[in-house]
């Protein structure tokens, strides 16, 4: 059955050429980038005027990497992440009204008000969260695929943690047991480079996380996550992968987060420049705007239409975010338990 | 002249069957040599000679049951003197028999049993095997994973037979990776399964109370409603025998704490099992804890696959108007027998199994303490901020009125549970302790 892939950096497998995917479908790509980017904005916006509370972390700079895996997932997939969640639950095609509101801690989010930023979830969306606890989600998403296993269902758990999460020893608990059970999970390591201040190369003794499955045979390859066709392609691999019964598969998303860890953090751990550096030269939504214009895919005028659009959906969510009730005193004490039906 | 001994091959084993003799009368044994093998509830283990000599006489047949640990089983002659010393062979059966004694006739009827159900006697380990398999027969969602759960037949063999009925699709044997396999398992409750998570005690779980209390018990809350988590976590819980501090340990108030759990530790059989099947059956996460020094007790278990137990009820286990004594699992027994010893001694306690800690049934109590007006607490657990102490501050909060003494406590010591055995038995909750925390409550002492 499965062989024993070496872990190995790609660039060499032909990226799926831009104009075989449609127009519409980069076009969508390019929406779904700038619908995070610009929401996260806000959301730092909302941060700063005390409508949102407590952690906030957000995905600016991270964009392509849930856009890019979610466009190759089929129906039924699962989704689950730690809680720098926002731009996967948008990619999920989570309502923005509802995660803006959660943000806001109010009646119309999607969890009531009661999860907020690092807590919700979507049923209908299958995404699993939305976890607080750095390296949680890798065994609760093994766990998803050994639920799609147990039910032969095909479907892949798509389990995202960061560089940080990837040190802490449940995610190795979890390697172990989806190789040995040759689970459907496609673990994808976003590495931004920062353990919230603290560097790869000051918290891990091997800086690439594509190896990380190394021991457990679990193949794994390097990714420019900053590249949403990039990201797509080696998803589409990973989940083939997972999907014929081979077992895990991990990705290792190299990209940069433009902000601090959390609202709290002024990131002085790293310099201006650096980040200037980055956002100059792979940032993921200009780079696909340069390709779509270069390739003639699109014009400045249907860029322009999608860019007031997003800011439209962007501005309702936040209107909506802050007009939504606060939750009812009597939703305190619901949902604690499940009522049985016994 | 050197007698052979029934070995104990496990810290909480009192008897055995002896299988298998492997030499005759008139054999050279030496030592190392395989002699006879035994059985016992939960394995089959080969005895080996620790002397070498002549076999004199088999003392136990091939094939009986019931022999006491410690017996004489053979006779060796002549060999070398480096015999161990026999202890004294009438001290070995009185020494096993108060543990063993079944304690299920204090209670004459069972208002929860159909009339006329019949009664069969069940071990606990059995009673909580047979809980799992009728609710995989009926639900193909419940699994049960852990460490030898499977192959192994269960490290305290409470899964004996389930991997030859279900196959390995059900019964999964994990890595030794506690905090990875409770998420795992978790994970699974959210995509709709219902796992059954062993942990060989719930020692080793701490390993993974993060997800039991993060992952398993938050998220219906914090999602708003939109995921469960219907997971069922169990294992032994509470001080075995002479295995210290770090394999003793009750947990009960550590998960109690929690909103969105539930906790359960029955004390006999046939809640065992209808707990379980409960449990089973809880769209909620329960932690449900047994206890090895049960596992071997027979109690009477009603017949058929239908025996379910309400989660969040106390069971009024002994009636008596002059102390209420509160426990669950296996101090519910010490409980018991203490109340035998005041009996005689003039004071009628009432005892009551709390059965489920979270949500804890304190109107049993309260009703009861309305009419004793005196309360000793059982617990295995250490005092501070204990089961003790919530059981304790509900009653003043609902029955103040009712109290007529200070209620008292019987807990662990608070010290790490010690190894040697007159340390141990100093340090957890015993009969005469709880005889003399009723007496002092009654003003009796």
């Amino acid at each position: 059955m499965a062989r024993a892939k070496q872990a190995a950096k790609t660039g060499a497998p032909p990226a799926e050429a831009a104009e075989s995917l449609g127009k519409d479908r980069l076009l969508g790509f390019y929406r779904d980038m700038l619908l995070i980017r610009r929401f996260e904005e806000r959301a730092g916006q909302l941060y700063g005027m005390g409508l949102i509370g407590g952690f906030c972390h957000l995905y600016i700079g991270q964009e392509a990497i849930a856009v890019g895996v979610q466009s190759i997932q089929e129906e039924g997939d699962q989704v689950i992440t730690a809680y720098r969640d926002h731009g996967h639950m948008l990619a999920c095609g989570m309502d923005p009204n509802e995660v803006m509101a959660e943000l806001t801690g109010r009646s119309g989010g999607s969890s009531k008000g009661k999860g907020g930023s690092m807590h919700m979830f979507s049923r209908e969306a299958n995404f699993y969260g939305g976890h607080g606890i750095v390296g949680a989600p890798a065994p609760l998403g093994t766990g998803l695929a050994l639920a799609n296993r147990y039910r032969n269902n095909g479907k892949v758990a798509f389990t995202y943690f960061g560089d940080g999460a990837a040190n802490q020893g449940q995610v190795y608990e979890s390697f172990n047991m989806a190789a040995l059970w040759k689970l459907p999970v496609v673990y994808l390591i976003e590495n931004n480079q920062y353990a919230m201040g603290t560097s790869l190369e000051r918290s891990s003794s091997e800086t690439h996380m594509y190896k990380r499955g190394t021991s457990f045979r679990i193949p794994g390859e390097e990714v420019d996550g900053m590249d949403v066709l990039a990201v797509r392609d080696a998803a589409k691999r990973a989940a083939a992968h997972a999907r014929n019964g081979e077992g895990p598969f991990i990705l290792e998303m190299k990209t940069y987060r433009y902000r601090g860890h959390s609202m709290s953090d002024p990131a002085k751990y790293r310099t201006r420049e650096e980040v200037e550096e980055v956002r100059k030269t792979r940032d993921p939504i200009e780079h696909l705007r340069e390709q779509l214009e270069r390739d003639g895919v699109a014009d400045e005028a249907t860029l322009k239409a999608i860019d007031a659009e997003v800011k439209r959906i962007v501005a309702d969510a936040a209107e909506f975010a802050r007009t939504s009730p606060e939750p009812e005193l009597s939703e305190l004490y619901t949902e604690v338990y499940v009522e049985a039906a016994q | 002249m050197t007698d052979i001994l029934m070995p104990a091959l496990s810290p909480t084993m009192e008897e055995g069957t002896l299988a298998k003799w492997h030499v005759k009368v008139g054999d050279t044994v030496a030592a190392g040599d395989v002699i006879a093998e035994i059985e016992t509830d939960k394995a089959t283990m080969e005895v080996e000679a620790v002397d070498e000599g002549v076999v004199e006489a088999l003392l136990v047949e091939a094939g009986a049951e019931g022999v006491k640990v410690n017996v004489p089983i053979a006779r060796l002659s002549g060999g070398s003197s480096s015999a161990r010393p026999a202890p004294p062979s009438a001290a070995a059966p009185e020494a096993a028999a108060p543990v063993t004694a079944p304690m299920a006739a204090v209670v004459a009827a069972d208002p929860e049993l159909p009339e006329g159900v019949t009664m069969v006697k069940t071990t606990v380990r059995d009673a909580l095997r047979d809980a799992m398999a009728e609710e995989m027969r009926r639900d193909d969602s419940v699994f049960l994973m852990g460490e030898e759960v499977a192959q192994y037949q269960g490290a305290y063999k409470v899964s004996r037979g389930l991997l030859e009925e279900f196959g390995e699709r059900r019964v999964i044997d994990t890595p030794i990776t506690e905090h990875g396999f409770a998420g795992l398992g978790v994970g699974a409750a959210m995509a709709g399964l219902k796992p059954i998570v062993e942990f060989m005690t719930w020692n080793f779980a701490m390993q993974a109370i993060d997800h039991i209390i993060n992952s398993a018990a938050k998220t219906h809350y914090m999602s708003g409603g939109q995921i469960t988590t219907p997971v069922v976590f169990r294992g032994p819980n509470g001080a075995a025998s002479r295995v210290a501090a770090q394999h003793s340990q009750d947990y009960a108030a550590w998960y109690a704490h929690v909103p969105g759990l539930k906790v359960v530790a029955p004390y006999d059989a046939a809640d065992a099992k209808g707990l379980l099947k409960a449990a089973i059956r809880d769209p909620n996460p329960v932690v449900f804890l047994e206890h090895e020094m049960l596992y071997g007790q027979e109690f009477d278990v009603p017949e058929g696959d239908d025996h379910v137990v309400p989660i969040g009820r106390a069971k009024v286990r002994r009636t008596g108007t002059d102390v209420t004594l509160v426990g669950y699992s296996r101090m519910v027994g010490l409980a018991l027998k203490a109340a035998e010893l005041l009996a005689a001694e003039g004071i009628e306690a009432e005892v009551i199994d709390l059965r489920t800690l979270r949500p804890m049934d304190h109107a049993t109590v309260v009703e009861s303490v309305r009419k004793t007006h005196r309360l000793v607490t059982i617990e295995e657990g250490w005092g501070p901020m204990g089961v003790g102490a919530e059981v304790i501050a509900r009653v003043i909060e609902h029955g103040f009125d009712y109290l007529d003494a200070p209620p008292a406590r019987v807990c662990q010591e608070d010290v790490p549970l010690p190894y040697a055995a007159n340390l141990e038995a100093a340090s957890l909750p015993s009969v005469d302790k709880i005889v003399t925390a009723a007496k002092a409550v009654a003003y009796r002492a």
